[in-house]
């Protein structure tokens, strides 16, 4: 039996970069340094080449229309085929032209993973910044750089390592984390399928060939193990049976399975799971196309899509989404435009462009009335019946779209709903009990949290505090404050300062602190709360509540708190006027491991605060 | 009967196409499939029986040039019986009645191509109002059907714009068109050579004879007899086919005669509307 008897998965790879980096030449070069070449190939357009008085390039196996040949650019989005040892590849040549981003688009859409290429004598340029992106966008998460020309620049380590060094700085920007940076020259081969060592000019290079890394990623699983989205395609009637067809587009789905339909939170049951010529089965995982049918008939069409009731869609009137716009007119605010995400339709208009950013530059250009061709933009699209979504990072394919002015299919986004809750629920069966945490952060448009400020006396707490209460209010988060004194007058003024008293003002403070916290405000603790297992209570009913916690500790050496002495307290306490007064006759424990620590004797009040806000805002946001 | 192989990878190939192919069924009311009775029209069939569980709910239209290879006719009459296919067989009787072919002498190669299957492929279309059509082409098959689209318009006069087609994303796929385009939909993009024959082996697909070895030669790719010659072949079974494929370095197109007669006569061909 042949090695190959068992057919393999493929593996389907883009190549992206600036116009005139290489690309094609690259391809062409892979498919001859691996014997890839169909026979005669080479050959035969050696000699068209001679005929036409032009010199051979590794570019014209790819391009292989007659206008690409004379204008030497890729216009289209080619797919050639290729193995390694390992599997079978799909290489699709993407157009570097900005002309073509739609072609772009099109090709780097349909891949696994991606080769980003930039040449060394030029640098990163305006489309190398696009490409990536667009790679970000599209959710291409495999990239690896490739630096070719390397032999224009005398395989030179400096100019290699500084393009690395933009580029996977911008690539951060944008949050993907490049798999590699290879250096190479495709027009003469070196790295490419030869080890750099054939290259003395490249002595200085350690890392993996073109080829290697090539075999180094990894083809994607369906997302079979996540929350179930069966968008539904169609409904056929061929015989008496009423069939559901579509394809699990994650998680999976078995007869019996309680089912919810979206947009509108109708419910069924799976009655039978339906393949033609195939072996039976009793479920469908994601990645296939199978049948449905219902045990109970309820109105179902295409577009609906269904989920399991304790992982339901957002069903909503807006849709927060960034977007690339291909459009040959400009996307503009109360144009209407049909919006087709998964199998549904709706109708959207344009509520408002946040911000439009330049995909080549990433320059935000705030908010604006109208996106330009190859600009991306962050916006609210208001539909007039709700539509059924996911964030994008939650479920990929029911949180992307494209949008279509007129004819054409214009521009594609992800949704972005910070807005929104994870799951939106408006299912009318069971909300008349309660009121989900969900529902609430989305009606604040952001989660609770508590914040414990834990320290001395004088060490700062309610000075930042009061600082951070009025930031979080600026950028309209909800928050309240709960002091240690303020508490001391109302709910806790049975408590005297012995160390049970302490304790169960503390206890008492945690427990009011994560009702308001239910209720998705933000709780500024401010609390001496001396001792290390009172503050891990605290911690641990948080966690259990499926509360943020953040201890911050609040650390100024005792002289400063005490040269500051704002209520005269430590004074009295040397003076013996109180007793058990924390960090003269009684112990402070500071915390091991706390989330923020601000040394106020260092750093000012504005600058303590922005270490406070850069660790809780992440916490309080919803999910993007 | 030994169990055929499993052969996981042409799962998600076979879920893509068949995610294609109920895409068009759900926007297109006219829609008809074109039935080569090549190999690959044939998988294209089995698909369309797999999105539609047993049923094939539209017409299969079978572009009879009357130069085919006789076989090959007998092969698609029994399938359609068997099967229960809506068989549409559409001719150039104008252009075999004038005798302006290339058989006669009277035509190039591609020019013949272009009368007895272009033509009569616009004219079948055209008298029975389809507005789509599926069609079995593979990017893999030649250069040009490497830029192809899933859903690709041609205009009114049946031409194919490869300089300015739609995008395609996240298969979302353009279905809105000016009035008068029609839509080519090719469910197969996709696939390989390979996968095709493997895909035939796992699922049992009846095909031709013509694609196995008689007497050392074996057709690879089907048209017609005069413009179609066997390629040297000791392959009788699939995976004698499939072991031979792999190691082959001979383009499948090869044996087409009209696909070589000038340098650019394909692309032309196509971006007029040849399949």
């Amino acid at each position: 039996m042949s090695a190959f008897a068992e057919g393999e998965r493929q593996l389907r790879i883009v190549i992206v970069g600036h116009v005139d980096h290489g690309k094609s030449t690259f391809v062409g070069r892979l498919l001859h340094d691996t014997g890839s070449l169909p026979e005669g190939k080479l050959e035969a357009i050696q000699a068209s080449c001679r005929r036409r008085g032009v010199d051979f390039e590794f570019a014209f196996l790819m391009d292989a229309l007659q206008s690409e040949r004379d204008q030497n650019i890729t216009i289209d989005t080619a797919q050639i085929w290729f193995r390694t040892p390992k599997r079978q590849y799909v290489i699709i040549d993407a157009p570097g032209h900005k002309e073509f981003i739609k072609n772009m688009v099109t090709g780097a859409a349909q891949a696994d993973a991606a080769f980003l290429l930039i040449a060394a004598n030029e640098g990163v340029q305006e489309q190398s910044r696009r490409h990536g992106t667009l790679l970000s966008l599209l959710g291409i998460r495999q990239v690896a750089v490739l630096v070719n020309k390397m032999d224009l620049v005398g395989y030179d380590r400096g100019v290699f390592e500084g393009i690395e060094r933009e580029y996977r700085a911008f690539l951060k920007g944008l949050g993907v984390e490049p798999m590699a940076f290879l250096p190479m020259s495709a027009r003469g081969g070196a790295n490419v399928a030869a080890p750099a060592s054939g290259e003395p000019g490249l002595g200085w290079y350690r890392g993996p060939t073109v080829l290697e890394q090539l075999d180094r990623f990894e083809a994607p699983a369906p997302p079979t193990e996540a929350a179930l989205r069966f968008p539904v395609q169609d409904v056929y009637r061929f015989d008496a049976r009423r069939i559901l067809a579509g394809r699990v587009e994650s998680g999976s789905v078995k007869v019996g399975d309680e089912l919810v339909f979206w947009p509108g939170g109708k419910r069924s049951r799976v009655a039978s799971i339906e393949r033609w010529s195939a072996p039976e089965s009793t479920s469908a995982a994601a990645g296939e196309s199978v049948g449905l049918t219902l045990t109970e008939q309820i109105f179902v069409e295409r577009g609906h899509i269904a989920t399991r009731a304790e992982t339901p869609l957002i069903q909503s009137h807006e849709v927060h989404a960034r977007v690339f716009w291909l459009g040959k007119r400009p996307l503009e605010t109360g144009r209407r435009y049909k919006l087709k995400l998964a199998t549904q339709e709706a109708e959207v208009q344009v509520k408002e462009v946040r911000s439009t950013l330049d995909s080549g530059s990433l320059e935000s250009r705030g908010p604006s009335s109208a996106v330009q061709r190859n600009e991306v933009a962050d916006l609210v699209l208001a539909t007039r019946v709700p539509v059924a979504f996911d964030n994008h990072d939650a479920c990929a394919a029911t949180g992307r779209f494209v949008l279509v002015d007129g004819n054409d299919m214009a521009g594609g986004g992800v949704v972005i709903g910070h807005a929104y809750a994870e799951h939106a629920s408006t299912d009318l069966h069971y909300n008349t009990a309660s009121v989900s945490a969900p529902e609430r952060w989305a009606l604040k448009g952001h989660r609770g949290a508590v914040v414990w400020f834990t320290g001395l006396s004088g060490s700062g707490k309610s000075t930042i505090a009061n600082a951070l209460e009025r930031e979080l209010t600026l950028r309209q988060v909800h928050c309240y404050q709960l002091d240690g004194d303020n508490l001391r007058f109302g709910l806790n003024r049975d408590l005297a300062f012995g160390d049970a008293d302490r304790r169960e003002n503390i206890r008492r403070a945690a427990e009011v602190a994560l009702l308001f916290a239910d209720s998705a405000t933000v709780v500024v603790a401010s609390l001496i709360s001396p001792f290390r297992e009172d503050r891990q209570r605290a911690r641990a009913l948080a966690r259990e509540r499926g509360v943020p916690f953040l201890e911050v500790f609040v650390d100024a050496p005792l002289e400063v708190c005490e040269g500051r002495d704002p209520k005269g307290l430590y004074a009295k306490a040397r003076r013996g006027e109180i007793a058990r007064f924390t960090g003269i006759d009684s112990p402070y424990e500071p915390p091991e491991e706390p989330e923020v620590v601000l040394r106020t004797a260092q750093s000012g009040v504005q600058a303590c605060v922005a270490q406070v806000l850069d660790a809780l805002l992440p916490e309080v946001r919803l999910r993007r | 009967m030994n169990a055929s192989p499993r052969y996981e990878h042409l799962d998600r190939l076979e879920a893509q196409s068949v995610y294609i192919i109920r895409e068009a069924f759900a926007k297109f009311e006219n829609l008809a499939m074109l039935w080569s009775i090549g190999k690959d029209s044939s998988v294209l069939l089995w698909l369309a029986r797999k999105a539609f569980l047993g049923s094939v709910p539209f017409p299969c239209v079978h572009v009879d040039t009357s130069y085919k290879i006789p076989e090959m006719i007998a092969f698609r009459d029994r399938m359609a019986k068997e099967w229960g296919l809506d068989l549409v067989v559409g001719q150039n009787t104008e252009a075999l009645r004038s005798g302006l072919t290339f058989p006669n002498g009277k035509a190039t190669r591609v020019e013949c191509c272009g009368r007895l299957k272009k033509d009569a492929l616009q004219e079948t279309l055209h008298a029975k109002g389809y507005t789509a059509v599926f069609v079995g082409i593979r990017r893999d098959e030649e250069g040009t059907r490497a830029k192809e689209r899933y859903f690709s318009p041609r205009d009114k006069n049946f031409e194919w714009d490869f300089k300015d087609q739609p995008p395609e994303l996240w298969d979302q796929f353009k279905t809105d068109f000016e009035p008068g385009t029609h839509i080519r939909i090719h469910p197969l993009l996709h696939w390989t050579e390979i996968n095709i024959w493997e895909y035939i082996e796992r699922e049992r697909i009846p095909i031709t004879d013509l694609y196995f070895a008689r007497d050392g030669r074996r057709y690879r790719s089907l048209g017609c007899a005069p413009c179609t010659s066997p390629v040297e072949s000791h392959a009788v079974t699939i995976p004698q086919i499939l072991e031979e494929l792999r190691h082959t370095k001979v383009a499948e197109r090869s044996t087409r005669a009209q696909d070589s007669e000038s340098e650019h006569a394909f692309e032309q061909l196509r971006a007029q509307g040849y399949m």
